[in-house]
């Protein structure tokens, strides 16, 4: 009995002091913005974001150090949902993206740091449709994609699609996706299973661009999506069409340029109000021609020049 | 705890050596040896005194700080209206990042857990009870070095090279023998899990099978008892209590265990027809998608709601164990 009485004593201490605790580490969070000058006088920027632009950020970091001795870009990923929070909390300077920056997160930044983020355009992904290389598919529309990924959705066989798998007995279509907060997955949403439904409950969701084209390169019954950078011998990229009957399309630099291609979305940068001149300067390159070369060959598409 | 359970029984080797030190014989001359001792000595003992009672209360105080920080990010929503908790329970609903109508529901992941947990147990048990059985009853001292030392290295292979030979040794190899469309599924995983619990449950059972009384051994002897005799009509019931402790601390180990299970699993919200069909675990949600939710989000607390829930479960799991292991003191 006492010791009941001096258990609820202390959860009530707990309790009451839970929410001075949490006031106090909202003030603490540093205020950013600035680049970090190390003892040496050597710049650190601090690149955070899209595991989708990771890759590539990271390539861009190792060349721009050949170029720019003084700055060092430290690349880390973890989503774009995470690089949006490193520049609100003030621990990024340029934040990466493959998706926009959201009305609440403008407002989150706002509130922190008094000014508003700034968006640059990278370059832009082609989101490719993987099946196994042995799967006959060719082609699929936007439509036939739907129906397999929405939340009711009717086709959930391959011979619903006039397909075969050879040497699979099971005729289950095992659908691949991602993690329900990845950039990637908040796209595909938006331009193939609609912006207002969900997902069909039971896909295979993995934690990165990579395990997809992996997953579905072991998998004969099995279709994803994932970004046209990470496609390999094992895996087929399908052709996509916008309506049934329409031209089916394969994902490339042209055809995302002429914007036939239709799952396509741009990659973002974004810095806490207008960049530090060593920022601007990094984002300035990473634009031009010789920043968008590397670009495209890490598998994304480049700019329009 | 494996502190607790390794002393428990009534071992009489154990006696003998917690007696030296209380037996210390004290002179007359009590007051003069106080006197020489030098100061430093004095003040040193008890500065170390300290510090380890210090680390004593620390574990206390850790597992107190964990808890509160948990239940703190979770409570805002745990409490407000928006969330209702038979719906958190029951709903199969797993989608908590739609634009059109997001629902917490945790019943599939739960179902998960379980599904993968219970089977790798029902897979641990007869290895770790043989292998207990065998190192404790049947085998030479030699050999029992040899393999008590081998099966400990089993518990020190980290649990992301277990994930790893799961997606790239075991996912081929289920879909080639039982030929199923994924091998990423509750059998992939729970057969990691297993491997991981059985050095946990075969340490622990083999201490309860070894502090049966030797004189419980001589008389079945004398009974003209055989070994195998022995072993099921002997030396079990008489551990069983441990036993149970051992499997306890196994689904407490299998139930907590991320990373494999998020890397083996096949990670679909899917309530599992067979054990063929890929589930997700409560653990592999959190790890997978807090890493993007934006702190303090709903999505973020409802994960540390999750938290607290995996909290409770294996804390009442640990708390049956140190009962039951409570239980063979008393007998």
């Amino acid at each position: 009995m006492k010791l009941a009485t001096t258990c609820i004593k202390w959860a009530a201490i707990v309790l009451a002091s839970a929410p001075m605790t949490l006031g106090c580490s909202k003030k603490s969070a540093p205020s950013g913005g600035e680049d970090q000058a190390s003892p040496k006088g050597k710049q650190t920027i601090q690149n955070i974001g899209s595991d989708t632009m990771v890759n590539v950020a990271q390539a861009w970091a190792e060349e721009y150090a050949k170029i720019e001795k003084d700055v060092s870009v430290e690349v880390s990923g973890g989503g774009s949902g995470v690089g949006i929070a490193a520049l609100i909390n003030g621990t990024a300077q340029i934040a990466n993206a493959s998706r926009n920056i959201e009305p609440e997160e403008i407002e989150k930044v706002k509130k922190q740091i008094g000014k508003e983020p700034k968006e640059f355009t990278v370059g832009f992904d082609g989101l490719a449709v993987y099946v196994h290389k042995d799967n006959p598919l060719e082609q699929l529309s936007l439509e036939e994609l739907g129906e397999i990924y929405r939340e009711g959705g009717a086709t959930n066989k391959w011979s619903a699609l006039g397909v075969k798998i050879p040497g699979a007995e099971k005729d289950e279509i095992v659908r691949v996706s991602r993690q329900n907060n990845s950039g990637t997955y908040q796209y595909f949403r938006e331009a193939v299973v609609g912006k207002k439904k969900d997902f069909k409950a039971g896909s295979l969701d993995m934690n990165g661009s990579k395990d997809v084209v992996e997953l579905v390169a072991k998998t004969p019954g099995a279709i994803g999506y994932s970004g046209l950078g990470y496609a390999t011998p094992a895996v087929k990229i399908l052709k996509v069409s916008k309506a049934k009957g329409g031209a089916p399309i394969l994902p490339s630099i042209p055809t995302v340029h002429d914007k036939s291609y239709p799952l396509a979305r741009p990659l973002f940068m974004y810095t806490p109000g207008e960049p530090t001149p060593a920022a601007g300067k990094y984002l300035a390159w990473v634009m031009s021609p010789a920043g968008q070369e590397i670009l495209k060959k890490s598998g994304y598409i480049p700019l329009l020049h | 705890m494996l502190e607790r359970i390794d002393n428990p029984p009534l071992s009489a080797a154990a006696g003998p050596r917690h007696a030296v030190p209380i037996a210390l014989p004290q002179g007359p001359s009590k007051s003069r040896h106080r006197v020489s001792r030098p100061t430093w000595e004095v003040v040193g003992e008890l500065a170390l005194e300290w510090l380890i009672r210090l680390c004593g209360v620390s574990a206390v105080l850790f597992v107190f700080g964990i808890f509160f920080f948990v239940f703190r990010e979770g409570a805002p929503l745990l409490f407000s209206e928006r969330f209702s908790l038979t719906k958190f329970l029951f709903s199969h609903d797993w989608y908590p990042t739609s634009h059109s109508n997001v629902r917490y529901g945790v019943f599939v992941l739960v179902i998960g857990t379980v599904s993968v947990t219970g089977l790798a147990i029902l897979i641990a048990v007869p290895f770790a009870l043989g292998a207990a059985i065998f190192v404790s009853e049947f085998c030479g001292k030699r050999l029992k070095e040899t393999l008590k030392i081998v099966i400990e290295l089993l518990a020190a292979i980290p649990s992301v090279v277990w994930g790893f030979i799961g997606i790239t040794v075991m996912n081929p190899l289920i879909q080639n023998v039982f030929h199923v469309p994924v091998g990423l599924n509750v059998l992939n995983s729970a057969l990691l899990l297993a491997l991981m619990c059985i050095p946990i449950m075969a340490s622990i059972s083999e201490d309860a099978i070894k502090a049966v009384p030797d004189t419980y051994r001589e008389a079945a002897l004398a009974l003209g008892a055989t070994r195998w005799q022995i072993v099921y009509r002997v030396l079990l019931p008489a551990a069983k209590n441990g036993l149970l402790a051992a499997v306890l601390l196994g689904v407490g180990r299998a139930i907590g265990e991320t990373m494999a299970v998020l890397m083996a699993s096949g990670h679909a919200v899917k309530i599992p027809h067979s054990v063929f069909d890929p589930v997700r675990t409560l653990t592999a949600t959190i790890a997978a998608e807090l890493g993007e939710t934006s702190a303090g989000s709903d999505h973020y607390r409802v994960l540390f709601i999750i938290g607290i829930l995996l909290f409770c479960i294996t804390f009442t799991i640990n708390l049956t164990a140190d009962l039951v292991v409570k239980g063979v003191r008393k007998a």
